[in-house]
């Protein structure tokens, strides 16, 4: 009992001091090209914090990311690896768009969950293929969502220059009936594109939440996770379980997708590569060790990072030492095993291994 | 237009795309082959990409002239390696999730070059283009051969040529060398390999570096044969395809080559496909993702099954079964 506390202290403490090794890798970096850390991430802090604008667009930027970690968390709960967020965020995106412009007469309390409805079957459908893949052939589900995501970025791209183009490389604005955005709430947040999705992003982490830890299914996807031949022997239907936990990380992938086109931006773009959404949320859902509320600290920090490369150009630092230091906590993260033994070697006198 | 007058255009310009997806498809395979899963080979590429515009603009200054691109790529060979050592320590020492760690890796390498870029070229995203490029030549003699002259000796890179050797060097290697044995048997049951004295993790180790050497290799091979400058997008999901190469091409030198030139062929037909008579009706799209297609029902057994190594992506441990 007493290990077993101790363990899972060391569970929560592994991705603290992946970020707080990241930061400093990062500080050494900037030390060594010129730049003074303590300014640096001062500034982003004065930032994020303290400038209404900016804490608004962090929480823009926070909104897909928060779905993104889920969708990556809750495959990696039944022990798969969902790198296709990025393909399935992008058929979710379209879907939402192409929705809402179709059906732009319709009234707002309708059309919205529709649109978001439709954005999770997309990129659910889109997961589904991996999940199909993977319980029927036996296929790796990293490959082939890799391959997904090359897959959805051409074909979005080509399906909007054919049928729903608009100048500027992008698709016609959506309909009034179907944004999220609020005039309060941009307007508390000095003007930013702050939208309603945030609700839509923590009612997602509460779903998450309650389907893995409060239905038979939640709890049938964990076991495969944790050994798929004793959940077979038991006599759960694995295939069947996989295709569902791919289908349903799919989905929260979409709705990601849709927060970007009903909230952030109001169109989609034809995008010259990936958002880079779906990877973050890959880091995400490690720094947030797979739970409902890890993910949203994870995301809140990496929207914060992210927000703050201005703050950095600002001083002259290029920004791309925020995907540097991004790049490192995963690293970090990934590393658990050095920041475990290292632990374990500083708890003197703790029980024998 | 002739169908010779077709295959003159299309040949050429697929062994031209095809040839940084074939050197990098073999670093692939050799990390694999050995366990290690490879998701980097994206960053690898990177940094390749960034040493081989920036040392052959150096060497340019240096008043090397013609030789400074074909210098660079040694650079971006070694610069390939250590950066791959990164992988390898994760994902060999510590254990890391390899895959999780590729993702790291590709992140890592894009952050880094673009900021070393910005640093380099007072702020600048990109580099400056390149003077000296490796130019599409035709080979003396051989190129004036009826039929195979025009298609496989005109208007052809000497690096094209280097990465066909190489696949076959890598080939024989891997088959038929007792270094080879090892590093499949490696890949294949670490702890039977460990036991007949395999040293497990050197062998690892040494198969990411190379992995390195040959991703580096693609990336600068592609810009200074393609790109001829280096920006934030100029690598932008060749490593992915080469990746899936790799695995279209069943984990094997030779499949893999075949593979890489495949997708050339694919690649090269959706850039030049517009100024040919009956492909010009075929979307753009259904040739882009063609290669990604493939690879998807070639793993699935509908083109032949990909098994991938046994132990590939499992860390070894001595002394746990």
């Amino acid at each position: 009992m007493e290990t077993k506390r101790a363990n899972k202290w060391i569970n929560a403490l592994v991705p603290v001091i992946a970020v707080i090794l990241g930061l400093l890798v990062g500080a050494v970096i900037m030390v060594i090209s010129g730049y003074n850390p303590f300014e640096a991430y001062g500034s982003i802090f004065q930032m994020v914090f303290l400038t209404p604008y900016y804490a608004g667009e962090t929480i823009v930027t926070m909104i897909p990311l928060i779905l993104s970690g889920l969708s990556v968390a809750f495959a990696f709960r039944t022990g798969l690896f969902n790198i296709g967020v990025e393909g399935q965020l992008l058929v979710g995106w379209l879907a939402s768009v192409a929705f809402a412009i179709h059906f732009a007469d319709w009234p707002k309390l309708v059309l919205i969950p529709l649109c978001l409805l439709v954005a999770a079957l997309a990129g659910g459908l889109w997961g589904l293929i991996p999940g199909l893949l993977k319980a029927r052939f036996y296929v790796h589900e990293v490959i082939t969502t890799i391959m997904m995501n090359y897959i959805a970025l051409y074909s979005t791209n080509a399906i909007i220059r054919q049928f729903l183009y608009a100048d500027g490389e992008r698709t016609p604005l959506i309909p009034d009936s179907a944004s999220l955005s609020s005039n309060f709430l941009s307007n508390i947040t000095g003007g930013s594109r702050l939208h309603w999705g945030i609700l839509v992003a923590l009612l997602g982490a509460v779903i998450m939440w309650f389907l893995l830890w409060r239905t038979t299914l939640g709890y049938e996807l964990r076991a495969i996770g944790f050994n798929p031949d004793a959940s077979r022997y038991a006599g759960m239907n694995v295939a069947r379980n996989i295709i569902t936990s791919f289908a349903i990380a799919g989905g929260f992938a979409g709705v990601a997708g849709a927060m970007l086109g009903l909230g952030t931006y109001h169109y989609m773009s034809i995008n010259a590569s990936f958002t880079g959404i779906g990877f973050d949320g890959i880091a995400v859902a490690l720094l947030g060790v797979n739970t409902a509320p890890g993910v949203v600290i994870g995301a809140a920090l990496f929207a914060a990072l992210e927000t703050g490369e201005v703050s950095m150009q600002s001083l002259g630092i290029p920004n791309d030492l925020v995907e540097i230091i991004i790049a490192l906590i995963i690293f970090f993260v990934a590393s658990h095993y050095m920041i475990r033994w290292t632990l374990d070697r500083f708890k003197k006198g703790g029980a024998a291994r | 237009m002739s169908v010779m007058g077709i295959l003159e255009i299309i040949i050429p310009s697929a062994i031209l795309s095809a040839t940084p997806l074939i050197l990098t498809a073999l670093g692939g395979v050799l990390s694999e082959r050995s366990g290690v899963v490879n998701i980097g080979l994206e960053g690898l590429m990177i940094i390749g990409g960034f040493i081989g515009a920036v040392f052959t603009i150096w060497f340019e200054h240096l008043g090397l002239g013609a030789a400074s691109p074909w210098l660079s790529l040694l650079v971006a060979v070694v610069a390939g390696a250590a950066f791959s050592l990164l992988h390898g320590l994760a994902s060999i020492t510590f254990r890391a999730d390899q895959v999780v760690s590729g993702v790291a890796i590709n992140f890592l390498a894009l952050g880094l070059t673009v900021f070393l870029v910005k640093k380099l070229y007072q702020g600048s995203g990109q580099t400056p283009y390149i003077d000296y490029r490796i130019d599409k030549t035709n080979v003396p003699i051989l190129h004036d051969i009826p039929i195979i002259g025009p298609l496989f000796f005109s208007h052809i890179t000497y690096t094209s040529y280097l990465a066909v050797i190489l696949a076959v060097v890598v080939w024989y290697v891997i088959y038929k060398t007792p270094f080879g044995l090892r590093l499949r048997s490696v890949g294949e049951h670490p702890l039977a390999a460990d036991t007949l004295g395999i040293n497990v993790i050197r062998m690892r180790y040494i198969a990411v570096a190379l992995s390195g050497a040959f991703g580096g290799l693609g990336g600068a091979v592609y810009v200074v044969t393609i790109a001829t400058n280096f920006g934030p997008m100029t690598i932008s999901g060749q490593g992915f395809l080469a990746l899936a190469a790799m695995i279209f091409g069943k984990w094997n030198p030779l499949g893999a080559l075949g593979a890489a030139l495949f997708f050339g062929f694919a690649q090269s037909l959706s850039i030049t496909g517009e100024s040919i008579p009956f492909l010009k009706d075929i979307p753009n799209v259904f040739l882009l993702i063609a290669p990604y297609v493939l690879t998807i029902l070639a793993l699935a057994g509908f083109v032949g099954r990909a098994e991938p190594p046994k132990a590939d992506g499992v860390p070894y441990i001595k002394g746990r079964r």
